[in-house]
């Protein structure tokens, strides 16, 4: 099974996680929510499959490119 | 005139208004949250005080604190600015209680057109022209089916409580409303803590038109014309302009006279501005009342040559309008104002971070507002906006070529701004033949 990384496209915090570890996403599916610049934006899986790690807590600060969860696909 | 006045708000309208304020000789207060700390507009106060984390809610938006500080100082006058506290009745009554004045209007009708189903109800009685629509949307399905087929499809789901564009979705058919109706609700209250929803009638690829008015605290209240706010993402303002284009001069003067009367009868008392929306009919609708100072309130000082935060503190203080607004205005030339976000160009993704390179452009005709300079950091916190960058010109061609240059010899390196957006707004033909309305900006990127 390989391990596909999901990474945020933008710097900001941490408003809401969508999913836990044990949970099977879809592709596109939103992950977990950020909030940036007054403006909410999802973190999407690229690939469906199941979610083994979330690495992020809510409130956190998330940069650019950083991994937020794993997905096992 | 007031002693001293503290600028509840940040960045490029806290350095807008302090700059009116050195310039009336008004003593200064600025306030900033730890992320602020050392921003160059703090520079232009006569004292900067930290208020509190980045946070806005622990900031910028904690009334309480705000109060107490411009009452531990001795200010004698609050200016909101816009955003934040500046449309929060319950902070204006709080000034007020503490013996400071707001500079804005009465709390009471900022109550009045916070909640837009009542502001409908009120100024309908006033006789504002308005497209067709419901009240608050009850809990029961056939009732809000009916009022759907009683306004006719296609319909837009809007939150009661909300405004600045968030949370609306259209409905073009029986099948589709009661999903959207659901959804408006879950974003209206997640994002206004309050989920009441009504209904519009949905009016397509519309102009937003806006009129300025400005009411003192003695009755009176006078029209400064109107602006063209149409082009926009996500519901929000992208590039506006004064006067709007196109549109027969007569008539749409006939309008702000008749708007400026109906503010006269609710008894507006400060600075506002009225959203409309013109239909390709050349209708016009009511949107909603914005009761503060608007982003884009340069672009009619450019026109008009008034100050309009100076006319707003002067009516605050007491001041009769005619003592200090000339006894006729008439815009003269042509200004456009683009608003340069961080933000990514195509898909219009936030991006905080260093401003390494920030040289706002200079040129005949060009005024920048910013709150920003080279080395500092836009962080996450915040509003996406970077600088608003107006141009004057003889013309409308004259204005927009102006803006167009100004934008080109804008460097910005760091983090990503909307500047090539802007520019392909800018230059795509309907545009440029004045033929605006609210999708072309995602018509524009498409091409």
């Amino acid at each position: 099974m390989a391990k596909t990384e999901v990474k945020s496209e933008i710097t900001g915090a941490v408003w809401k996680i969508l999913v836990k570890p044990g949970d099977v996403v879809g592709v596109d599916e939103a992950v977990i929510i950020l909030e940036s610049m007054k403006m909410e934006i999802p973190v999407l899986a690229i690939d469906g499959g199941k979610v083994t790690e979330i690495l992020v807590k809510e409130g956190e600060a998330v940069n650019e490119g950083q991994t937020v969860a794993i997905v096992e696909v | 005139m007031f002693k001293k006045v503290l600028v509840a708000n940040r960045s490029a309208v806290a350095a807008r208004v302090l700059r009116t304020l050195d310039k009336m000789g008004v003593a200064s207060i600025a306030i900033y949250s730890e992320a602020d700390a050392g921003a160059p507009y703090l520079a232009r106060a006569g004292e900067a005080h930290c208020i509190g984390p980045g946070p806005a809610r622990e900031s910028y938006l904690d009334g309480k604190k705000i109060v107490e500080l411009a009452r531990k100082l001795g200010a004698d006058a609050i200016h909101p600015g816009y955003g934040f506290l500046s449309e929060n009745a319950a902070f204006a009554r709080q000034v007020h209680e503490a013996g400071i004045a707001f500079i804005g209007p009465n709390a009471r009708l900022i109550d009045a057109m916070g909640h837009k189903t009542r502001a409908r109800e009120l100024m309908m009685g006033h006789g504002m022209p308005m497209n067709a629509g419901s009240g608050v949307l009850p809990a029961d399905e056939a009732a809000v089916a009916a009022a759907a087929e009683r306004i006719g499809y296609p319909v837009l789901v809007k939150p009661a409580a909300g405004g600045g564009g968030i949370g609306m979705i259209a409905a073009r058919d029986a099948k589709q409303l009661a999903a959207a109706v659901t959804q408006a609700q879950s974003m209206a209250m997640r994002g206004f803590g309050n989920g009441e929803v009504y209904l519009e009638r949905l009016i397509e690829r519309p102009r937003h038109i806006e009129i300025q008015v400005l009411g003192d605290r003695h009755g009176r209240v006078r029209h400064i014309f109107e602006r063209d706010c149409s082009v926009q993402r996500r519901h929000q303002k992208v590039i506006e302009e004064a006067t709007a284009p196109g549109v027969p001069r007569e008539k749409v003067t006939a309008l702000c006279e008749r708007v400026a009367e109906m503010m006269a009868a609710i008894g507006y008392d400060n600075i506002g501005t009225i959203e409309m929306l013109m239909g390709d009919d050349g209708s016009f609708s009511f949107l909603e009342m914005n009761t503060r100072l608007q982003v884009e309130h340069g672009v009619t000082e450019e026109v008009t040559g008034i100050d309009l935060v100076e006319a707003q503190i002067r009516s605050a203080a007491g001041e009769a309008l005619d003592t200090f607004l000339p006894a006729a205005i008439e815009p003269s030339g042509h200004a456009i104002q683009a608003r340069v976000y961080a933000e990514d160009p195509v898909r219009f993704f936030p991006s905080p971070g260093p401003l390494k390179t920030f040289r706002p452009p200079r040129g005949e005709g060009i005024r920048v507002e910013t709150g920003y300079a080279e080395g500092g950091t836009v962080t996450p916190n915040y509003d996406p906006l970077l600088a608003k960058v107006i141009a004057r010109g003889a013309t409308r061609n004259e204005a927009v070529a102006r803006l167009e240059a100004a934008l080109e010899a804008f460097t910005i390196e760091g983090l990503k701004s909307n500047i090539p957006a802007l520019l392909r707004i800018l230059r795509h033909e309907p545009f440029r033949a004045g033929a605006v309305h609210t999708g072309l900006l995602a018509e524009a990127q498409a091409t």
